[in-house]
């Protein structure tokens, strides 16, 4: 949403303001109209589409809390599965142990899952690479085994998981059923979030964290605190997957170790590169590839639905090499030179100032692009 | 409104069993009355099952039970009706159950589900499918939860439960070992909890201190050596292995090895040649007793029964990729025969409400694959299809099957 066009006019530019207000104001227009489809979607289709839609908005969000951290922090993580499951966990115990409302969950799901992440994300500080990779790994692989340990079955309720109310419908909207209610809850909550993804990669303190990205020594030398920003991004990256576990606990109703294998963390990890690293819509792409294209390779063959789902992974790669971002980035610039053929007053300004700050965000895109 | 017609109806639906079931059994053809998924060609039967994840390896359940209804097409249907069985693959996890039987239930419109497999994956399905009146027939998972019409009036377990099973061992120990001292050992999660409760039910009070030892393991432990030498140390002349295969056979062998000769009695989960006592040593496993329900396949002893040849042939015919030594190939075309006598006993009432009011009035049914004697019954108030089991005593080379049926029922 806070893209390279919205950063240009924060810095002032003048000259082609006309132009980059008309691309804002396309821009907007595209997220109103996508945000008035997302309204419409469960008054069209059937209950369990609506199911579905909710789990593509869900895992969705706990992509976008896994691109937080590797797409715009570059840390990898294989093991956002253990996050997720953690939130589930905390609401599904809140709300059955404890008799808490399902809205008031949401909130303790994040922070537990933002100070688990914290203190992920100090030993993160003195690991890179494919080594914070491994211990992320570590973390999913050890998350079903803890959920079954006995000295916590009192709380997690063991292999047999814990069987979570439905989310009623509030009184004041009699009109709606239960899959379109939670499906506009997690509408909403999910709008929220990407807001505050967005706010916060377009804000200065989002600049630091892709710096780090970039070059962590010259961000250091910038005067960036980079281990209090990567820890701080870990966190967040692990609050926003963690409400989205939090979610899926209330959309599915059940929560089990089963439910939290590392195939979640490899899922996310896959939605995350083919939406596109760096990408905040990318992330609603991922969550509809990881929801549907194995449904989609069953449909192709029983026998060789891993087969069929590996074709449609390369297919995708080869299609769009850098997510469904990237693509759309692309398409979008065709587009773009297309009009400007067409409208070459628009040209005719030269624009001294904006052209070295359109080039850094050439290369960032770049190198995001390479990562 | 709804809700309203909803809880009258869940209130009703036990009562309308009690009454009506065991009279409509044989229910004569009426006029026609179908549910979702039915037309006068075709009945669509909904299912869930691992074919890819960790536990695909069970999945030859599931496509043995698709083996079989595609023999009962080919032999023309049920009342003329072919099966539609459509199956998808949930990779053994509850999210992924949960959408597809909601896929099942609202965009393909099955009449109801059948044999879908795994604990927690129906655990998941528990509610929805009882809060939408849709039939969960015939589990595949021993958790003895399944048989509770009383609150869960549309799910129906198939094989014998891990509680039954217990309260066996306990009958069994309390006719051939009155001096009992007993050692249980279990896994410490639901699954061995409740083969624990089993066999405390089954000595009931009076007997229930002849269990000294109550012996835990995770299934990440490195050995159960410690749990037996504590055993043999607390004087129990009885150990009641309940272990999965690899466990199960470390006792064994640790038992043999410190030279303690209990009564032995092993689990139905644990006891297979193959899998439990040649790793542990055929030797140190004669006099082992255990209980069976369905033949095993790799037994020589069945090789001219009936049952097995049926079952030879049809997996011959009808399924030739699946292993003729997995227990799982009998299990699954055993689930989808129980679905079959539903249907047939349904005649054509094919509603939901007919469905599981048949599968509750299942009475002396039997299987090619079942021991011999043991039957299939169901009534209103007792959904645990399979109760009965036979004990068998391990001589070296093979289960060797003694004494009468026994029956370890529940409640």
């Amino acid at each position: 949403m806070t893209t390279p066009q919205q950063e240009t006019v924060a810095l002032g530019v003048a000259a082609p303001a006309a132009r980059q207000a008309m691309r804002l104001q396309t821009r907007h227009w595209v997220l109103a109209g996508a945000i008035a489809v997302a309204l419409v979607l469960p008054f069209v289709f059937q209950g369990f589409v609506v199911f579905q839609l909710t789990e593509v908005l869900i895992y969705g969000l706990a992509i976008l809390g896994l691109n937080l951290m590797t797409g715009f922090n570059g840390q990898f993580s294989v093991g956002h599965g253990a996050f997720f499951g953690v939130g589930a966990y905390v609401t599904a115990i809140m709300m059955q142990r404890w008799n808490v409302p399902y809205y008031w969950t949401l909130p303790p799901a994040g922070i537990v899952c933002f100070v688990v992440g914290i203190l992920f994300g100090l030993p993160a500080l003195r690991l890179r690479g494919l080594y914070l990779a491994l211990v992320t790994f570590a973390a999913a692989v050890a998350l079903p085994q803890l959920l079954k340990f006995h000295g916590l079955e009192g709380w997690t309720g063991g292999v047999q998981g814990i069987v979570v109310n439905q989310p009623d419908v509030p009184a004041f909207l009699p009109i709606i059923d239960a899959d379109q209610w939670l499906y506009l809850f997690t509408l909403a909550i999910t709008l929220l979030m990407f807001w505050g993804a967005s706010n916060l990669t377009g804000s200065r303190t989002g600049r630091a964290i892709m710096a780090i990205r970039d070059h962590e020594i010259a961000a250091a030398a910038m005067g960036i605190n980079a281990p209090l920003y990567k820890t701080l991004t870990f966190g967040v990256s692990a609050l926003y997957t963690g409400v989205a576990g939090a979610l899926s606990a209330l959309a599915v109703q059940f929560v089990a170790p089963d439910s939290f294998s590392l195939f979640v963390s490899i899922n996310f990890l896959v939605g995350l590169i083919l939406g596109g690293m760096g990408s905040l819509p990318g992330c609603l792409f991922g969550g509809l590839f990881v929801l549907y294209v194995p449904n989609i390779a069953e449909s192709l063959s029983r026998g060789l639905a891993g087969v069929a789902y590996g074709v449609i992974m390369l297919l995708v790669i080869f299609v769009m090499p850098s997510g469904a971002a990237g693509f759309a980035r692309y398409v979008g610039g065709l587009l773009a030179r297309h009009r400007e053929v067409e409208l070459p007053a628009h040209r005719a300004t030269p624009n001294a100032v904006a052209r070295p700050a359109q080039r850094v965000e050439h290369q960032r895109a770049e190198s995001a692009e390479n990562d | 409104m709804k809700h309203l017609t909803r809880r009258t109806v869940l209130a009703a639906a036990p009562a309308a069993l009690a009454f009506g079931g065991p009279l409509l059994a044989p229910l004569p053809a009426r006029a026609k009355q179908y549910g979702p998924g039915v037309t006068d060609h075709e009945i669509k039967v909904g299912n869930t099952g691992p074919y890819s994840g960790p536990a695909s390896s069970y999945g030859t359940v599931n496509k043995a039970e698709a083996a079989y209804y595609k023999m009962i097409n080919a032999q023309g249907g049920v009342n003329g009706r072919k099966i539609n069985f459509v199956s998808y693959d949930d990779a053994y996890t509850p999210p992924k159950t949960v959408e597809m039987t909601r896929k099942l239930v609202e965009e393909d419109h099955v009449l109801f589900v059948a044999g879908s497999l795994g604990t927690p994956t129906n655990t998941a399905i528990w509610r929805y499918m009882n809060e939408h009146k849709v039939p969960q027939l015939f589990v595949g998972t021993g958790a003895t939860k399944w048989d509770d019409p009383k609150h869960h009036p549309w799910t129906i377990g198939w094989q014998p439960n891990y509680q039954s099973e217990g309260r066996i061992y306990a009958a069994y120990v309390l006719k051939n070992k009155p001096d009992a001292v007993i050692g249980v050992l279990y896994q410490d999660d639901d699954f061995g909890k409740d083969y624990l409760k089993g066999v405390l039910d089954g000595l009931g009070p009076k007997h229930a201190s002849m269990v000294k030892v109550k012996a835990t393991y995770e299934t990440t432990d490195a050995t159960v050596d410690s749990q037996v030498v504590q055993m043999k140390s607390a004087g129990c002349n009885v150990i009641i292995n309940t272990a999965i295969e690899k466990f199960a056979a470390q006792a064994i062998r640790k038992a043999a090895q410190i030279e303690w000769k209990p009564l032995h009695v092993l689990s139905g989960i644990g006891n297979s040649v193959a899998g439990t006592l040649k790793p542990a040593g055929l030797e140190n496993s004669k006099g082992i007793v255990s209980d069976f329900f369905v033949k095993d396949p790799t037994d020589p002893e069945w090789h001219n029964d009936a049952g097995y040849k049926w079952w030879v042939g049809f997996m011959d015919k009808w399924y030739p990729e699946g292993d003729k030594t997995d227990g799982a190939n009998v299990y699954g075309p055993s689930v989808a025969a129980t679905v079959i006598q539903v249907l047939k006993q349904c005649g054509s009432t094919l509603t939901r409400e007919n469905v599981i009011r048949q599968a509750a009035s299942l009475h002396h049914f039997t299987v090619p694959m079942l021991l011999p004697g043991i039957t299939i019954n169901t009534t209103p108030t007792d959904f645990a299809p399979i109760k009965q089991v036979q004990m068998a005593r391990f001589d070296g080379e093979r289960w060797q099957l003694f004494g009468p049926l026994l029956n370890g029922a529940v409640g």
